[in-house]
């Protein structure tokens, strides 16, 4: 019997799956190219001829940019340009902090017995079992009672007083950040022996000799695939976002659903689309290092 | 100092755990405190908390009120527990659904040659990927009046001579159970997938051996034997859907509320915090139940980490 073989009917409803799975991510960059400004019905591509922007009704006609005319708009736009910026520097934070201290968490948790031991492994599983609007709303209570009652104590005035930010929202990612870290690399600990461990111990290696020498290198692909997760939740995230967010501190999520409340022209799709082929590269990246390690 | 601390086993991982204790304490379980005493309060006129033990926010989200229309002193209009009753049913729906979409593709992946596998999950791996809110725009492009299916449905009754007027989907509770599928079927694409992979090819030879067809074969081995991966994907599906705002926000507009909706509002249009936390731990209690009796009987998966 031929273990790869399949049913017509297995086939059928996994590439009805992928149909399903990929229309609407076709759609949204068929009508990035679109000419009509209103971006409702797609009208055609937008062409080339001539130096100008030059508009009939509401669609382009003709732009320096030719077909790419919204992508040229949106990196003149600086409410994207911030936007992305304030993305980026809250993952990177975020995901620096809540790697190296999930990481402590995991071997903490996996090499060592304390008392705290069950209490903290059972705290890591809240975010998980928890709503996200829960939480959000929980750190949005925390903040807004906390900065006030700083805020009146002091006498804080003007822009001295503590308003929702950046530093409130990389805060509230690395609390939802290190379970899934800590999780990560704990499920890479478990897989190895803790005789490696004993072994450069007998032979005279101090703790930290050890974990430089051994422990890391046999962990570092759990920590980086830590890493990377806690990266992309940060990238994504909406709600506790939504939450700690405050003037000034908009994220590219953040902006995306304030513009889909209001106006929707063919730029958003044109964000999106960036931001699917920046997703498609790095997991065809990803995709790419793990074949290499496997060899 | 140190040289006690190199030797006491116990105070190393303590002091390796306390940073991470301190987030969870000071961002999860203190906050989840304060929104149990804020949802005790009541709410002063200008949207600020008065610290009380008061029940009325748990009495109004009872469907209690005594702000009626007529004069009447106490009314009773269970329009919270309506909105809570729609938002379990919809994550059950969305969950049910979302099952028998993935479980075909998680088969075919794991039953396909391992050369072609990957490329296959990477198909997975872009939509998941994806932008949450991305995701949603993409299906308004789709659902609306003059949007793509439309177009398509209007191309196919063109052909066969059908008059057809444009159907309204966007703003429809159908429009948000799809954008509720669509945004969490890769979360159950990749547990099942896992637990499905790890069946080993002898177990499938063994039960054609002893003749069992190949219906018989997925009932009896397939079925049980991914039920792990089952389970994983539903906590990782149910509890997210029944705490998201953005697809019925955007897909349903004003006409599908449902309790993230509440609690989203109460804490900005309707500027009630006290309700909101109230709202929210109704929410919460209700997950971790549902969660609680579907994992005491079908068990914890460990593929939740995967995903």
């Amino acid at each position: 019997m031929n273990p790869f073989r399949r049913s017509p009917f297995v086939l059928f409803a996994a590439m009805l799956v992928y149909v399903f799975l990929y229309l609407p991510i076709f759609v949204l960059v068929l009508y990035s190219f679109n000419a009509s400004r209103t971006n409702v019905v797609f009208t055609g591509f937008i062409s080339q001829t001539g130096s100008q922007v030059v508009m009939d009704g509401s669609n382009v006609v003709q732009s320096p940019c030719g077909a790419f005319h919204w992508y040229c708009e949106l990196s003149k736009n600086k409410d994207v340009t911030n936007a992305a910026k304030n993305t980026l520097t809250i993952a990177v934070v975020a995901t620096i902090i809540s790697t190296i201290v999930g990481t402590m968490a995991a071997l903490a948790l996996q090499r060592y017995n304390f008392k705290l031991r069950p209490f903290s492994q059972l705290s890591l599983y809240i975010p998980i079992v928890i709503p996200e609007i829960v939480m959000g709303i929980g750190i949005l209570t925390l903040f807004s009672q906390l900065f006030g009652w700083i805020n009146n104590a002091l006498n804080l005035e003007g822009a001295s007083r503590l308003t929702l930010g950046l530093g409130t929202v990389i805060v509230s990612h690395i609390a939802f950040m290190i379970p899934f870290v800590t999780l990560v690399v704990q499920a890479r600990l478990q897989g190895f022996d803790k005789a490696y461990e004993e072994a450069a111990m007998d032979l005279g290696a101090n703790e930290w000799t050890t974990f430089q020498r051994v422990t890391f290198p046999m962990i570092l692909p759990g920590v980086l695939s830590g890493a990377l997760l806690a990266f992309t939740l940060s990238l994504d995230d909406f709600v506790i976002t939504f939450f700690t967010n405050g003037p000034g501190s908009t994220t590219l999520p953040i902006y995306v659903y304030g513009l889909l409340r209001r106006i929707i022209t063919p730029q958003v799709n044109a964000l999106s689309t960036v931001w699917i082929a920046l997703v498609f590269f790095t997991v065809l990246l990803l995709q790419w290092i793990q074949n290499r390690e496997q060899k | 100092m140190l040289k006690r601390l190199r030797e006491n086993k116990s105070a190393q991982g303590t002091l390796l755990i306390s940073p991470t204790l301190i987030v969870m304490i000071g961002l999860l379980i203190i906050p989840l405190i304060l929104t149990l005493i804020v949802s005790f309060g009541q709410r002063s006129p200008d949207g600020n908390v008065i610290y009380s033990f008061s029940l009325d926010n748990y009495i109004r989200l009872a469907g209690f009120s005594t702000d009626c229309t007529g004069g009447a002193s106490f009314c009773f209009n269970p329009l919270y527990a309506q909105i809570l009753w729609r938002s379990l049913a919809l994550a059950f729906n969305t969950t049910v659904l979302v099952i028998a979409l993935a479980y075909p593709l998680a088969y075919f992946i794991a039953r396909a040659h391992p050369k072609r596998r990957t490329t296959f999950l990477f198909l997975v791996l872009i939509p998941l990927w994806t932008n949450f809110v991305i995701r949603v725009y993409a299906w308004m492009m789709l659902l609306r009046k003059e949007g793509v299916i439309n177009i398509i449905l209007g191309w196919i009754m063109g052909l066969l001579r059908i008059p057809f007027t444009p159907l309204e989907m966007l703003y429809t509770p159908g429009a948000v159970l799809v954008g509720m599928v669509y945004e969490f079927l890769p979360f159950m694409i990749l547990p099942i997938y896992t637990s499905l992979e790890k069946i080993d090819n002898s177990l499938y030879e063994a039960a054609a051996d002893l003749g069992a067809n190949s219906i018989r074969t997925l009932l009896r081995v397939t079925l049980p034997l991914s039920m792990p991966g089952v389970v994983a994907g539903t906590i990782l599906v149910f509890i997210p859907v029944m705490g998201t705002f953005i697809v019925s926000d955007i897909l349903g507009g004003r006409q599908v509320i449902l309790v993230g909706n509440l609690i989203q509002r109460q804490f900005l249009d309707a500027r009630d915090p006290t309700f909101g936390s109230a709202a929210s731990l109704i929410l919460m209690v209700l997950t971790l139940i549902v969660t609680y009796f579907y994992t005491r009987k079908f068990g914890f998966g460990e593929e939740i980490v995967v995903a």
